[in-house]
């Protein structure tokens, strides 16, 4: 019944194939440049433990190869009891939660009740489906409403899966290596934080976007505790005492300082006979 | 190596519909790929459209979990209206009438399956494109090539609840076996007169199927054996 066919995975290496062609067009159009990918550099996870909901992100943003941004927050307010981390690309995912969070503010005063984590999903997935995958926004929704402790993941074309453990993100192969082997179900609030901080650091060790610190947020009923940076395994090493001077390269040997005066236009002397 | 991260989320899958003597059994594997990477090794393919028609997804996670949430909120209205549950026909058409008109833009294969006091236990096929087809049985998504073989030979009529289920988890298990895009656990739902029930298979409780099995009457053990035994053929 499926038109798919079973695609055979790509040889490892290099293939050399279509290095003659590019030669050929840098050449060809004064230097056509490739195009440059842009990699989702995050490592994002999400953790049920016995209380509640762990959610936690790294914080570096990447732009290309280049760090952007140190120590940005991907853990997005959603909700008093609902958060959100976003993975992809950061206009996209500070937008989108932002949209949703202020939809939730609205409702809240509609029905006078908590939020509840199902309606943020539906609004999230909803409108990422509607945009067909192009608003690259991959998701980590967790929180606690009347209903329980939830957690869920959200792809950029807007299907949705529910998890007791999630990771998203460049890094999330190496987040999830972590969870598959630790976890189990009814950790502490101890056990819980450890073991995302473990995911997190797995992700910023061994993936190259992402990096710098750990920002974890706990939520349980009624009560939620965003820890911004809770660990902080990349500091910066080596900084001098002395602190830096520059030498003077170059020696003043005159100082003229001449205020600009205002030029008045004198008519010269003129000796020819005017009409 | 690029394992396709930023690929849209697809559920290889295998999916079968079968009718029995009194109800319906639908099953599913469990694996959610984006790319070669599995993003969620636990899914559930099944979901509720109504108390009594459940619906099995394969294609485009996204495109199959937008029509289900169309489907029901549809069928919500339409049992409204009626007064009575709506029938497994209703819930069919209604699939294919959105799967059909928007044929362009989705990418996914449904099977519908349920029970109403009408016609009983009935499966409704809609493939790619939107055609529906009501049918004894159903196979569906890419692990359902390896199945068509075996469903001719091992489907027969009136069957009854056990022997349905058991065919169900045997030919899900078949098809992991031998497709990389399915795999995980298999989960079936029974649906007849009483009700509907939900069974987990874990994927250490499945059958196991030739290279899986272990290695019998190896020749490491004839040598490494203490006295020389004869062998039996």
């Amino acid at each position: 019944m499926s038109t798919q066919m079973v695609e055979v995975p790509p040889k490892g290496g290099f293939s050399f194939d279509l290095c003659r062609r590019n030669a050929m067009l840098a050449k060809k159009s004064e230097g056509a440049k490739a195009p440059s990918f842009r990699k989702t550099g995050t490592t994002i996870v999400g953790l049920i433990f016995q209380d509640g909901v762990i959610l936690g992100a790294d914080t570096r943003a990447t732009e290309g190869p280049i760090v952007a941004d140190k120590n940005c927050e991907k853990i997005h307010y959603i909700a008093p009891n609902i958060y959100c981390c976003g993975a992809g690309t950061a206009a996209d995912t500070e937008a989108v939660t932002d949209m949703v969070s202020s939809q939730l503010q609205l409702h809240r005063y509609h029905t006078s009740r908590e939020s509840r984590v199902v309606t943020a999903l539906t609004l999230l997935k909803r409108h990422l489906f509607n945009y067909q995958g192009y608003v690259q926004a991959a998701l980590v929704l967790g929180g606690v409403d009347v209903t329980g402790p939830h957690l869920h993941t959200i792809y950029p074309h807007g299907s949705t899966d529910t998890l007791p453990f999630a990771t998203m993100g460049s890094g999330s192969l190496a987040a999830m290596s972590v969870f598959e082997d630790k976890f189990k179900e009814g950790l502490t609030r101890e056990e819980g934080i450890k073991l995302v901080t473990e995911a997190i650091c797995a992700g910023i060790f061994n993936d190259l976007g992402s990096g710098s610190n750990v920002d974890v947020c706990v939520i349980t009923k009624g009560d939620k505790e965003y820890l911004r940076n809770h660990l902080m395994p990349n500091p910066r090493t080596y900084v001098s005492e002395k602190g830096y001077t520059f030498p003077k390269k170059t020696e003043v040997l005159l100082t003229k300082i001449t205020p600009l005066k205002e030029t008045e236009e004198i008519p010269e002397a003129r000796d020819d006979m005017e009409e | 190596m690029d394992l396709g991260l930023n690929e849209e989320h697809s559920m290889g899958t295998t999916i079968i519909g079968v009718t029995y003597n009194g109800g319906v059994v639908l099953g599913a594997d469990s694996r959610t790929s984006t790319g070669m990477y599995v993003a969620n090794r636990a899914s559930d393919k099944i979901t509720q459209l109504t108390d009594n028609v459940y619906v099995c997804r394969s294609g485009s996670a996204a495109d199959s979990q937008i029509v289900s949430d169309y489907v029901r909120y549809f069928l919500h209205q339409h049992t409204i209206q009626l007064g009575q549950p709506a029938t497994v026909k209703v819930a069919a058409n209604l699939v294919r009438l959105l799967a059909y008109n928007n044929k362009n833009m989705l990418q996914t294969g449904l099977i519908v399956g349920g029970w109403d006091k009408y016609e009983g236990g009935k499966i409704y096929g809609i493939p790619l494109g939107g055609t529906i087809i009501e049918q004894p049985f159903a196979i569906g998504g890419s692990g359902s090539s390896y199945l068509y073989g075996f469903f001719d030979q091992a489907w027969k009529e009136g069957m009854t609840q056990e022997e349905a289920e058991q065919l169900v988890v045997k030919a899900v298990s078949l098809a992991i076996a031998r497709d990389g895009a399915s795999g995980g656990v298999v989960r079936t739902v029974t649906i007849d007169a009483e009700g509907v029930k939900r069974k987990f298979y874990p994927g250490d409780e499945l059958p196991l199927w030739h290279e899986e099995l272990q290695p019998q009457n190896s020749l490491l053990d004839i040598l490494n054996a203490s006295s020389p035994e004869p062998m039996n053929i």
